[in-house]
């Protein structure tokens, strides 16, 4: 058993020293609960749902989010809205298809299999729209920043005036957890911004939690099934270690010797 | 190659072993004898095949459904994450199986410094190894450019611009590298092929360093020669066997916390953004397991030099067979060198919190010490040791120890209360 030990420390050390390295970059961010973070972890569907409503209402004017599709929003594991709203949802954008038999291109309403309809043509168009800033895709935006989650919520809560000495350029704002502290995108999120149809109330820090809760179904949409899938495959391992442990034990009884 | 000769008991196997002797085969590696006081440091040589196939089987699936194209390798990823049926789980078993490779390859590498087990006569057998552990290198480094995200391409623009160091010729062969004047779609398809390549390269230098290993047979703690087979050795099924599912076991476990609870804790967050060549990331910095070597190119101020010296570092190992000039294998009976190896681990962990670290004031400076100590371990402490230092005496076996070190004492023990 001294020999395990030895192996579960070195095992331990080495990461803790990953973790160490990652933990260096981070500065001090706001944190609030997450529904879905632990072994058990799972969405809420209402923030899901919220969430769904605050990008909508109020990011995806300038956010694209390509790499989702309305099915996606009436799948297990998501918003779970059913499968009517998603196709209500769907239709209130329009796509290009085509062409069609007379060699036409043509507009119809978009359907369940759509990927979310884009704001801009292209990061060109994006671009010129937006003070030459590019307002990244959300699709896996909560894993493309280091902090995830917890950054992302920060950035949404974290305007601010600017500290004496720091002059901002005209369509420059200041933000305390922003990497260099200057952002391009005015404040998203002002109390009652939205009107939630559940009746809870849309405060700034509700709507930031929602919206962020959202942005990670987006990013990880298997997540629920993954920590599911994870807990039994580890009970698995864990009874099948034990059983082979004492398989262990018996045979080597055979002869004299230490395992 | 058998100790003994295996004869079939049918008929049929008769015949079919005189003209293809798999069966013998078999029977060589079940009766296998190895020495019986293997302790756990020695289970990561199963650990690692593990390690191997998984991403062999992992990756042939991911195959089936990446597109090794610029334009749509980052989108493949993420068809793969969402639509693909279990696709998150195979690329997530895939990306972190690279780390839990090169963990299980790092322990197995510091084992083999502890007991010697590099020392005459398995001087093939450690630098087959070396040779396993170069392509390794390139098969993950070149694996990370796939998913084409900004780490993906500003990685693969840093490592293949180290070659332009060369003098001459280094230009033409960087764009001979790239097939182009900057890592773009030839780059990936390239890039892509060789991943595809190099584990059955791997594969099959497995298969060599498993043939090296079983002629002479297994080093062992105590380092010394054992009889086989003797008292000092047991059948390799069904003892070690067993005693490598348990410690294989243990290690899916880590396997799986990292796959099912925290998949992208060892990767880069700027890998999930789109490779753009007109943007660089604030840190370009590699996947956690190349760091040390890492830290050794940055930490020499002039190109040409520093490559060499991350070359060098790696090379060194595969003459560290001569460079070693003590008789005996096992730190256990070597009291001064089994300190300097722990500081030579420690070294190499500094090395790589410092390679993570950006390149300048106090990290520059120990980076450049830890370096210069890496290269003094081996070039300058090793062959001075063999000659100077006093050895404990060795047992005559492995079963029947005349003076104790470390692992004898607790068999003396054993054998007491047993009496």
């Amino acid at each position: 058993m001294k020999n395990i030990l030895k192996i579960s420390y070195s095992i331990i050390f080495l990461l803790a020293a990953t973790l160490a390295v990652n933990a260096a970059e981070k500065v001090d961010l706001l944190k609030t609960d997450w529904s879905f973070k632990g072994l058990f972890g799972k969405f809420d569907r209402g923030a899901l749902q919220r969430g769904y409503q605050v990008y909508s209402e109020v990011c995806a004017g300038c956010h694209s989010m390509k790499y989702v599709s309305y099915r996606n929003l009436s799948e297990p594991g998501g918003p779970e809205f059913s499968e009517e709203q998603a196709k209500t949802i769907a239709a209130n954008f329009e796509v290009t298809d085509g062409p069609n038999n007379d060699g036409e291109m043509f507009v119809r309403p978009a359907k369940l299999s759509d990927k979310f309809v884009m704001p801009f043509e292209n990061v060109k168009a994006a671009q010129a729209a937006n003070g030459g800033a590019y307002p990244p895709d959300m699709s896996v935006l909560a894993k493309a920043r280091s902090g995830g989650v917890d950054y992302i919520y920060s950035v949404l809560l974290g305007y601010e005036d600017p500290p004496s000495g720091v002059t901002l350029d005209d369509g420059v704002y200041y933000n305390k957890y922003m990497y260099g502290n200057k952002i391009k995108m005015s404040q998203p999120l002002m109390d009652n911004a939205v009107e939630y149809s559940d009746g809870t109330k849309a405060s700034e820090e509700q709507m930031a939690k929602d919206v962020t809760t959202f942005l990670m179904w987006a990013a990880e949409p298997h997540l629920e099934s993954r920590h599911k899938m994870g807990f039994k495959a580890i009970l698995y391992l864990i009874i099948l270690t034990i059983l082979v442990y004492f398989s262990m034990k018996k045979i080597w009884s055979r002869i004299e010797s230490e395992v | 190659m058998s100790d003994h000769e295996y004869v079939p008991s049918s008929k049929f196997g008769k015949w079919f072993n005189d003209r293809l002797p798999l069966l013998s085969l078999a029977s060589h590696l079940t009766d296998y004898p190895t020495p019986k006081n293997l302790n756990y440091w020695w289970t990561f040589g199963g650990i690692l095949t593990f390690c191997l196939i998984t991403q062999i089987v992992t990756g042939l699936t991911l195959a089936m459904h990446y597109i090794a194209h610029a334009d749509m390798a980052f989108e493949s990823v993420e068809h793969i994450m969402r639509d693909v049926n279990y696709g998150w789980l195979i690329r997530y078993i895939h990306a972190n199986g690279a780390s839990m490779f090169f963990l299980a390859v790092y322990i197995h590498i510091f084992r083999s410094l502890f007991y010697g087990s590099y020392k005459s006569p398995r001087e093939i057998i450690w630098i087959i190894g070396i040779i396993i552990y170069l392509l390794m290198m390139a098969a993950a480094f070149m694996g990370y450019v796939l998913p084409w995200g900004q780490m993906s391409f500003w990685g693969a623009t840093v490592i293949t611009n180290l070659f332009s160091a060369i003098p001459l010729v280094g230009e033409g062969i960087v764009n001979w590298l790239w097939g182009g004047y900057s890592v773009d779609n030839p780059t990936l398809t390239r890039f892509f092929t060789l991943h595809y390549l190099i584990p059955f390269l791997i594969l099959g230098l497995v298969v060599l360093h498993i043939w090296a290993l079983h002629v002479p047979g297994n080093n062992n703690p105590v380092g010394i020669d054992v009889k086989k087979p003797s008292k000092d050795t047991v059948p390799f099924h069904p003892y070690i066997v067993i005693k490598d599912a348990f410690a294989l076991l243990m290690f899916m476990i880590v396997f799986a916390f990292f796959v099912f609870y925290s998949p992208n804790i060892l990767g880069h967050a700027d890998n999930y953004i789109e490779a753009n060549p007109m943007v660089t990331p604030a840190h370009i910095v590699p996947e956690w397991y190349l760091l040390p070597f890492y830290a050794i190119l940055r930490s020499v101020p002039d190109k040409l030099m520093g490559v060499v010296a991350m070359l060098s570092a790696i090379l060194i190992l595969a003459a560290l067979p001569w460079l070693d000039t003590s008789k005996i294998r096992s730190a256990v009976f070597r009291p001064l060198y089994k300190q300097f190896y722990w500081i030579l681990v420690v070294d190499v962990l500094v090395l790589g919190y410092v390679g993570a670290m950006p390149a300048e004031g106090l990290y520059l400076l120990i980076a450049r010490v830890a370096t210069a100590y890496y290269f003094i371990h081996f070039l300058i402490i090793l062959p001075i040791l063999g000659f100077k230092e006093k050895t404990i005496p060795l047992p005559l076996s492995i079963t029947e120890p005349v003076l104790g070190g470390m692992p004898i004492a607790s068999a003396v023990k054993k054998k007491e209360s047993l009496n």
